[in-house]
């Protein structure tokens, strides 16, 4: 029987409510007493020197406050980077200037150059108009493998455009060039993972706003960590101490990344707010967000797979080329390396593996972290070289993996790239999306649709992701500069009713909902006698925030230790109640019993007495009831899955149409099923605009040919089948207290290999042996057609 | 500036607006009625769909001025008058419809447009009806079970009716 309330169960989403009644409150939507408002003045080519910024005739404008530029700002901090890799010779990673608003140069087709401040909105973008800029326009550097051969340099102190060039595992690359020297077969995979935009349906926002009778500043803006940004900004930008500084995240549309970083029009509202004393709003429109917000993906690789004759996997040797974009933003070093070097062992047990990244400075926007982050493109090129072994050995796609799997009883396991998975059994989901997919019945379905003339395909991917970076000791020695802890305060009011501040920020994971269940469950009560605040740093004592799918494998561990700790004291105060030891109290459904008697005393009744300490003991206890913890993991997460694709290709035109897509994942335990597919459903979407349409396209000049909804191809409804996905193979976590592993990312990370596995094996009779992402009809056609 | 007079939600607005003013400005910074959201600039992504005389329409496509006279419906006129949600607010929340909610106010007020024309949509006419409604967390899927449960309910209680 389906739970109907706590761990488990489908409780629907109590923020559905706001949502579905125009009541939720977005950056957008607030609005502060004397509020201006900034537009700002953005660079409309991609590289150039700024001789000149003439601000007079548009400070005349009418409704004009001020017009600020990098002049303006001397003495700010630049936007700082949050993880620095360690290049293969042992110097730090380049790490040029980012300055707020660009300063002697421009590097990229949305670098911000000026920005008006006026009474309106309209007022601010006329004014805009009438700057005069002077710019001597540079040769773009575009294309990653040039860019580091010399000639054009983004930054003048980065010559050679190379921001690092790293090596994982060094001690390993003697072994794995030995072994693909001497194996049986070595298949050999060039490929693409295209850039992407992530576009959360919310743009980017931001509100700064000073308080001039108390030197307080907030920040309203679109974030999925407030405290980060608060860090960030506040320490190394403008130099406002975190207790004279207020970050609100309200309801934030959607991030998948891309709003995790800090971001340069944060820092300007927050502090040209204290320049003019007035609040300022900036919201981007999607035109702008396209060219400011971190964009995703975009690596060139090289991967070579070494086998023996039975097909076991002995090497892997990879090198990529990682495009930084023309600054780093707040995790881009890391996206490349640590969240893509180390997942390189896949769900297999290739025995030795090297990569080499070498990431690049080029005139494009900033690349960062987009939903997967490094895990999907490790997953892509062994996924896709996986299956090209596969055609070339004679061997079927699923029997080559099953014979490279890591198996159940090997667990712990620690891969050569320098992680230990906890636990895990592919086998088993590759079972289960075997059977949902009726894999025995595809050969009927292909000779079908051959009659009709079209080429059908089925296309087998798994899948590793490791979340909830962690340890806070591990990330810091691969370069964090951050901890990746989180924190959450439970307090118990006087009348039993919960309040708990998570560190973790919800932009539609439904934490309202899932994070109640968890609490409700432990104390036995309604789920909504809990309430769960989130997103506002006056409010929440520390937070690290959601990425990574890290929100209820940290933050919602981070709960439980709180609530282990307020049912401790409580059980104190009942054994003081009822004349009893606290270690004979046991709780349980809400009531708090000695152990052989009839004694019990209420949830409720104990909580009152935590705050009316009439008959209270003081000499053991303060009265109270509020616990805050900090959890920091042992381990990363690894969920892991099958997903099998089924295409069906129309030769003459190349539209590739999904028939069905199956998803069998292992989250460990889920705390809400309906969440759970729902979050799978989601990053399925993603994978497969990504493996069919998705493609930010710049041309020589640094100009993005896909720079708005209507030339960049959003997945649509018309565009997917109805999703199979199942959540049945679980192996629960063993170092969290959940036994939980993280869902918010797999879709998009498994999906793509499957996709274009899918088309390249309806294709293969033709002779094709891979298509780089997007799959469009044009490159579908194309290759079918020399 | 133009003076502009509607009936927004049943109750009659009037306000001074310039002629580049867009619908979707004066409902939300005019009126306050921040539920209608704007996702895009190319009247792409259909989170600013309200209903005009009925009819829905990306209120980022229409001028205020042009919506004079007019009968106009937000999401924040979308609940039953008790205030309790109304049969596709209820099928979206029942059926996980929505997770960051930015799109949601445009699919619920597109999806009662396409329910009034077509009480038993199919599938395929229900994904191809969204062609102007972009949603970046759902995948659809649970959009799509939104408006058929939402369908099948409405057949229902009409057919109770009769």
């Amino acid at each position: 029987m389906p739970k109907d309330t706590g761990i488990g169960a489908s409780s629907k989403r109590r923020e559905d409510i706001r949502f579905l009644t125009g009541k939720g409150q977005y950056t957008d939507d607030i609005n502060r007493p004397g509020q201006t408002y900034a537009y700002i003045l953005r660079s409309d080519i991609a590289h150039g020197v700024i001789n000149g910024i003439d601000t007079g005739a548009a400070s005349a404008m009418p409704g004009v406050i001020r017009v600020f530029t990098s002049a303006d700002m001397e003495g700010l901090g630049g936007v700082p980077c949050g993880w620095q890799v360690t290049d293969k010779n042992g110097d730090p990673m380049k790490e040029p200037m980012h300055p707020i608003l660009a300063a002697g140069k421009v590097r990229h087709v949305g670098d911000p150059i000026a920005v008006v401040v006026g009474e309106t909105l309209d007022q601010a973008r006329d004014a805009a108009e009438k700057i005069e800029l002077d710019i001597t326009e540079l040769p773009a550097v575009m294309d990653m493998a040039s860019a580091i051969q010399g000639g054009a340099a983004v930054h003048d102190d980065v010559p050679d455009n190379l921001c690092f060039d790293w090596e994982f595992v060094a001690e390993n690359k003697d072994a794995v060039d030995a072994a693909i020297a001497g194996a049986h077969h070595v298949t050999t995979l060039e490929l693409t993972n295209n850039r992407l935009v992530a576009n959360p349906m919310e743009p980017r926002a931001a509100i700064g706003e000073f308080e001039p009778g108390t030197g307080d500043y907030t920040l309203y803006t679109t974030s999925q960590n407030p405290h980060v940004i608060r860090l960030l900004m506040g320490a190394f930008v403008l130099s406002i101490p975190e207790h004279k500084l207020r970050v609100v995240a309200p309801d934030v549309g959607g991030g998948f990344g891309s709003k995790i970083y800090h971001y340069a029009e944060e820092a300007f509202v927050t502090w040209a707010a204290a320049q003019i004393k007035r609040p300022i709003k900036w919201v981007a429109d999607r035109s702008e967000d396209f060219i400011s917000a971190a964009q995703g993906r975009d690596h060139v690789t090289k991967v070579e797979l070494a086998m023996d004759a039975y097909g076991n996997f002995l090497a892997l040797r990879c090198s990529t080329l990682a495009n930084m974009g023309a600054y780093l933003s707040t995790f881009a070093p890391c996206v490349p390396t640590w969240l893509h070097g180390t997942l390189l062992a896949g769900n297999y047990k290739t025995p030795v593996i090297f990569t080499n990244v070498k990431a690049v400075f080029t005139n494009t926007v900033p690349v960062d972290a987009y939903r997967g982050a490094g895990r999907p493109e490790a997953t892509y090129q062994l996924e896709r070289t996986i299956d090209k072994a596969a055609r070339e050995m004679g061997i079927d796609p699923i029997e080559l993996r099953r014979r490279n799997f890591i198996q159940p009883d090997q667990y712990p396991y620690a891969t050569p790239v320098a992680v230990e998975y906890d636990t895990g059994n592919y086998d088993a989901t590759m079972s289960k999306a075997a059977e949902m997919a009726d894999v025995a019945g595809f050969q009927g379905r292909k000779a079908a649709s051959a009659a009709n003339g079209k080429l059908r395909g089925l296309g087998i991917a798994s899948y590793i992701e490791a979340c909830g970076i962690a340890p806070s000791s591990l990330v810091g020695a691969l370069g964090a500069r951050a901890g990746l802890f989180e924190c959450a305060t439970v307090r118990v009011n006087p009348t039993g009713n919960i309040s708990v501040f998570t560190g973790s920020h919800s932009h539609g994971q439904g934490h309202e909902t899932t994070f109640a269940q968890v609490v409700a469950d432990m104390v036995g009560c309604p789920e909504e006698n809990v309430d769960i605040v989130h997103g506002d740093t006056s409010k929440i004592a520390f937070g690290m925030g959601t990425y990574g799918s890290r929100s209820l494998a940290v933050g919602g561990a981070a709960i439980v230790k709180s609530m282990e700790k307020i049912i401790a004291k409580a059980s104190k105060i009942a054994a003081h109640l009822m004349e009893a030891s606290a270690d004979d109290v046991v709780f349980k459904d809400g009531q708090f019993s000695v152990q052989g008697t009839d004694k019990s005393v209420a949830w409720g009744d104990v909580c009152l007495t935590a705050y009316v300490p009439h008959n209270f003991p003081h000499d053991q206890l303060e009265p109270g009831l509020e616990e805050t913890s900090f959890y920091d993991p042992a381990n990363f997460t690894y969920p892991a899955g099958a997903y099998i694709c089924e295409v069906e290709v129309d030769p003459d035109t190349g539209v590739v149409d999904v028939q069905s897509f199956v998803a069998a994942d292992d989250f460990g335990n889920v705390v809400n099923p309906m969440i759970v597919e729902g979050q799978v459903h989601g990053g399925l979407a993603q994978g497969l605009g990504q493996a069919m349409m998705e493609h930010a396209v710049y041309d020589e000049n640094g100009q993005i040919a896909s720079g708005s909804f209507m030339d960049y191809a959003m997945p649509r409804a018309a565009d997917f089948p109805m999703f199979e996905v199942d959540h049945s193979c679980n192996t629960p976590c063993t170092h969290n207290p959940l036994g939980v592993k993280g869902c918010g990312e797999a879709g998009a990370i498994g999906s793509p290999p499957a996709l274009v596995n899918a088309v390249v094996d309806a294709l293969a009779e033709r002779g094709v042996t891979h298509i780089d992402m997007p799959l469009t009809p044009a490159r579908v056609w194309s290759a079918l057609n020399g | 500036m133009t003076t502009v007079s509607m009936s927004v939600n049943g109750k009659t607005v009037s306000g001074e607006v310039e002629g580049r003013t867009l619908l979707v400005q004066f409902l939300r910074e005019d009126l306050g009625l921040t539920g209608t959201h704007v996702g895009c600039d190319t009247s792409q992504c259909g989170a600013c769909v309200v209903h005009v005389n009925g009819e829905s329409v990306k209120a980022c496509t229409m001028f205020a001025a042009a919506a004079d006279g007019s009968e106009v419906t937000t999401i924040e006129g979308m609940a039953n008058d008790d205030g309790s949600l109304g049969i596709l607010q209820q099928a979206f929340q029942d059926n996980h419809g929505l997770q960051c909610g930015f799109c949601t106010p445009g699919m619920i007020m597109s999806a009662a447009d396409l329910l009034k024309s077509n009480p038993t949509p199919s599938e395929t006419e229900i994904r191809g009806w969204l062609e102007g409604n972009l949603c970046r967390c759902t995948g659809y899927h649970n959009i799509v079970k939104s408006i058929q449960a939402a369908a099948a309910t409405m057949q229902g209680q009409s057919q109770a009716a009769e």
